[in-house]
């Protein structure tokens, strides 16, 4: 049994970030799905992991994490030696990528995540997407996208030279948009573009594509 | 002239999140103030240091970084030796440590600053407040302090038996809502309203009010 867990939903955006991380560094482990549908997530057993209620959770031996984010930092430092190198030794560089990894979190992911949820999630559920969350949330999306496109015409990744965990975190919700009218945020920006394609093509993001479409 | 320079504004409660970090370690910087008022924010020579247009920004030497958090980590590593350990060297502890840290960010913050932006600016700058969102964000923050509560009931601090940034990060918008009804939600939790006590009270802490109270 693998020491290390990783219990989520395949349909979560932040459950999928953990996945592709651990497919990165090429480590074993279990996947543990919690079934949202019947508020596994709200129970007892689910909030020991994350009092939140929220997934996904992590377990590695005897030590438990929540937040997608925390997690990903942990592995990345944790099996440093292993598979993709997400992260840089040296603190200068490592402060760069740590900017851009906020900028995901406070800058792209609130807006991201509204459209995911108008866009991709709501038609999975039979629900109705308002239009008008959708319009602002698609004029705040241009404005990071903005920066982005100056920021990737000097850097070939976000954080600079080579992939890190500030690229990876964009993954989840960047495939549910490419599904939907948003795309097209991406496919104007020539930087951008590139820079999408290039990172969802990673053969670990594939992988979490592949067990997606298993279950 | 100091190496570190950290452009901001005292009221803006991400540059009070740096000043907290970098008084926690004693370290010799130059605070440049930028004039919000008169939109310095969004000119050019700002924007060449946060392309966001947003306080704060930090220089040390030739790195120029922003976004609050990533600039606490990356002072919080390289000056590892200096003034208070807000980081832990152990992968184990360290990876609790940023799951609280993530809490912050991605729990507690929203709702706070919603509540810090309607509650104590909006008043000052002659707006009036929006009671429905402090209603709807004061339910919000109620259910993340509770799982505040139950945590601080077996642990000293957030990531455990130390002051670090996952208790740091909050100082500032504490601060803010401690003048507004919203500070009952605090003192209604023991071991919550013990927490703030302790952290509002350390010396670095009262040096960023200090320096508020001078502009």
């Amino acid at each position: 049994m693998a020491a290390i867990k990783a219990h989520g939903s395949l349909i979560s955006t932040a459950t999928n970030r953990v996945l592709v991380i651990l497919y990165e560094k090429e480590l074993e482990f279990e996947f543990v799905s919690v079934d949202m549908s019947t508020g596994e997530h709200k129970k007892d057993h689910f909030l020991s992991l994350n009092p939140f209620g929220q997934v996904p959770a992590f377990e590695d031996g005897d030590l438990k994490l929540f937040e997608s984010r925390a997690i990903t930092k942990y592995v990345a430092y944790e099996y440093a030696s292993k598979g993709t190198q997400l992260i840089h030794q040296d603190s200068k560089k490592m402060a760069i990528t740590l900017v851009w990894m906020e900028v995901e979190a406070q800058q792209y992911d609130p807006v991201a995540s509204k459209l995911v949820w108008e866009l991709g999630i709501k038609p999975m559920l039979g629900m109705v997407t308002d239009k008008a969350i959708v319009e602002e949330n698609e004029a705040k999306l241009a404005k990071v996208l903005d920066v982005y496109e100056n920021r990737l015409a000097h850097s070939k990744y976000l954080g600079g030279d080579c992939f890190t965990l500030a690229d990876l975190h964009h993954l989840p919700t960047l495939q549910y948009l490419l599904g939907t009218q948003s795309q097209k945020l991406f496919d104007s920006r020539p930087h951008v573009s590139a820079w999408v394609a290039d990172i969802t093509a990673r053969p670990a993001w594939l992988k979490v594509q592949a067990l997606r479409k298993k279950h | 002239m100091a190496a570190i320079k950290v452009h901001g504004n005292p009221l803006s409660t991400a540059a009070m999140r740096v000043l907290a970090t970098i008084y926690e370690k004693e370290i010799d910087h130059e605070f440049v103030f930028v004039d919000m008022r008169a939109g310095e924010h969004k000119k050019e020579h700002f924007l060449s240091l946060n392309p966001f247009g947003q306080v704060p920004a930090l220089e040390d030497g030739d790195l120029k970084l922003f976004e609050s958090r990533a600039i606490n980590k990356y002072v919080a590593c390289e000056y590892a030796v200096k003034g208070t350990q807000l980081i832990y060297q152990d992968s184990k502890k360290m990876a609790i440590t940023s799951v609280w840290m993530e809490v912050e960010a991605q729990q507690y913050d929203p709702a706070a600053s919603k509540l810090g932006w309607e509650l104590a600016i909006k008043p000052l700058l002659g707006m009036s407040t929006d009671t429905a969102v402090v209603e709807e964000n004061e339910a919000k923050l109620a259910k993340v302090l509770d799982v505040y509560e139950s945590r601080l009931a077996q642990s000293k601090y957030l990531g455990g038996d130390c002051f670090t940034l996952a208790d740091l990060h909050h100082l500032p918008t504490l601060q803010y809502l401690f003048g507004t009804q919203v500070k009952k939600l605090f003192d209604s939790r023991p071991h919550v309203s013990a927490w703030v006590a302790d952290i509002t009270a350390r010396p670095a802490w009262l040096k960023v009010l200090a320096l508020q109270s001078q502009q």
